[in-house]
């Protein structure tokens, strides 16, 4: 078996991953099916079952979603996947600035946000850019927005308007263009397998948060700051974080790291990326809603799009310098 | 052909800034005659109550729009008439002429419309004091339902003055609808049905 997948072109390769990954899905997705013809008896015992079932769903119905738009990404090749991951930050920013109010004169200052720097930080990603694409944001932007801003000739709450600003471009925008530059770090003996690199990195963060949460509801600890999360404590935080690293271990072969490498390239990733998670549910908090969203109240039932990339955002500029750092590219 | 590309792209474009989420709390969608009453904050609410609604809806319910600015260039005109097929009114006040005229005809053909009683754009947390407008074709169409309708975060897509708009999701919501009381005095019914569009806010 081994041999067989070792002989196929990365192409291959590739096409193979995707089809095991469709393959999960569907099992996974026969299984809730097949749970929820099941019937439960009233009272909240059943109707925390139901509950349950219908968040595996909802998991469900995202991770196809994700898995379509990665696989429809690497078909087509980098530019479309590049974009894919543009609109991606578009609806990302959208829901944070719509949790975050803003004023009349903050006008300008969004549609810069949205069509000059989004675009260009995408463009930036492209053409491989690596160096300025790093720092346009943190750098010139960050001067940029302000002064914009001061223009608009309002001074009230000035320095909270513009860092949440700041702040959500930092993370919708600047986080998230590090995935599809991953798909463009030129690894030596490593041509056209870089979307591995991509899937390695969701696929260790979102296991490190599955196992992480279920973690949380079998240990029954403490939580470790329950004003911001009522489920995050530091033993099943630890645990979630084992269990990606040693994915990542796992997952070495189809990656340019060496076990060993893999191993701690995920840990460095599934840090980051739990830690996001729980820096935006304090961002939740403070604005008091339950998930992100139009009102940030679960009209239609499922949670918004930043629920499910948030840890995505932190973990990729991280996994992404460390890699580039490490093997000096 | 042109209309309907168009009205696909207004449609796409509306969507992809604000979501444009319709939320049915107090009735259905529902292909009743029917007047849709909100407040109004930007030129973008007609289109974002337009967009919110299931396209069956879309194709009986008209808009209305002032005559002497979207009658000015030939875009304008096209756009809104064979795009939005919306109904045109005279802000000015001639002695002869009733201001309502289109809008009965409209009702009269069994169409539904979009209004907005405030009259003109307001930029405060509230909503004005509606217009007479309602009441008098509430009065002289009993059986057209009346659903107050409450448009979220429009200001913020483009404020007064703005031409680039900027992407922010907004929600409209379609309330309970309210009846006109026989013997019903104007102001009476009108503050009532001001309170039950500023109800949906906090809903």
């Amino acid at each position: 078996m081994n041999q067989y997948l070792k002989n196929m072109s990365a192409t291959q390769q590739v096409g193979a991953m995707f089809l095991i990954v469709f393959g999960c899905l569907a099992l996974a997705g026969i299984v809730v099916f097949l749970l929820s013809t099941r019937e439960y008896p009233e009272g909240p015992a059943g109707d925390a079952k139901r509950q349950l079932l219908a968040r595996a769903d909802g998991v469900l119905r995202s991770s196809w979603v994700m898995v379509i738009v990665f696989w429809i990404g690497w078909l087509s090749g980098d530019t479309v996947a590049t974009v894919l991951f543009g609109l991606v930050s578009f609806f990302a920013l959208r829901e944070f600035l719509t949790l975050s109010p803003t004023r009349r004169s903050d006008h300008r200052s969004l549609v810069l946000a949205f069509f000059v720097i989004l675009p260009l930080q995408y463009l930036l990603v492209g053409t491989e850019h690596f160096d300025l694409f790093t720092v346009f944001i943190p750098v010139y932007v960050f001067l940029a927005i302000p002064v914009v801003s001061a223009l608009a000739n309002d001074p009230q709450r000035f320095l909270e308007r513009n860092a949440k600003l700041q702040w959500g471009i930092m993370v919708c925008i600047y986080g998230m263009s590090h995935v599809p530059a991953l798909l463009l770090l030129d690894f030596p003996k490593y041509h056209n397998k870089n979307a591995f690199l991509v899937i390695f990195l969701v696929l260790v963060v979102q296991v490190c948060m599955v196992v992480q949460f279920f973690a949380a509801r079998w240990l029954q600890r403490a939580p470790a700051a329950p004003a911001i999360s009522s489920s995050f404590n530091w033993p099943s935080w630890w645990i979630g974080v084992a269990a990606g690293s040693l994915l990542g271990a796992l997952l070495a072969g189809v990656t340019p790291f060496s076990p060993a490498q893999a191993f701690a390239m995920a840990g460095v990733a599934c840090v980051a990326g739990s830690l996001g998670h729980l820096v935006m549910k304090a961002i939740k908090r403070d604005r008091g809603i339950p998930i992100w969203g139009a009102d940030g109240s679960g009209v239609t039932g499922t949670g918004g799009l930043m629920d499910r990339v948030d840890a995505l955002c932190f973990a990729a500029p991280v996994f992404f310098h460390s890699v580039r750092w490490y093997f000096q590219l | 052909m042109r209309a309907k590309l168009m009205g696909l792209f207004l449609l796409g474009l509306i969507r992809v800034l604000t979501g444009s989420q319709a939320r049915w709390t107090g009735c259905p969608p529902k292909a009743e005659q029917r007047i849709y009453f909100a407040n109004h904050q930007s030129h973008a609410d007609l289109v974002l109550i337009w967009a919110a609604l299931p396209r069956d809806l879309r194709a009986l319910t008209r808009p209305i729009a002032a005559r002497d600015y979207w009658t000015k260039t030939r875009f304008r005109q096209w756009i809104t008439t064979a795009v939005f097929n919306a109904i045109y009114v005279s802000r000015e006040r001639s002695a002869n002429e009733d201001p309502l005229e289109p809008l009965l005809d409209a009702l009269a053909h069994g169409d539904s419309i979009i209004l907005f009683p405030e009259g003109t754009r307001g930029n405060a947390e509230e909503p004005q004091p509606f217009k007479a407008g309602l009441y008098n074709l509430a009065l002289r169409f009993p059986q057209v339902v009346l659903v107050p309708t409450w448009i979220n975060n429009v200001q913020r897509v483009m404020p007064k003055g703005e031409v680039v708009p900027v992407p922010v999701l907004c929600s409209v919501t379609f309330g309970t609808p309210v009846q006109l009381h026989p013997g019903e005095e104007r102001r009476v019914f009108l503050d009532r049905a001001r309170a039950a569009v500023i109800a949906l806010r906090d809903l």
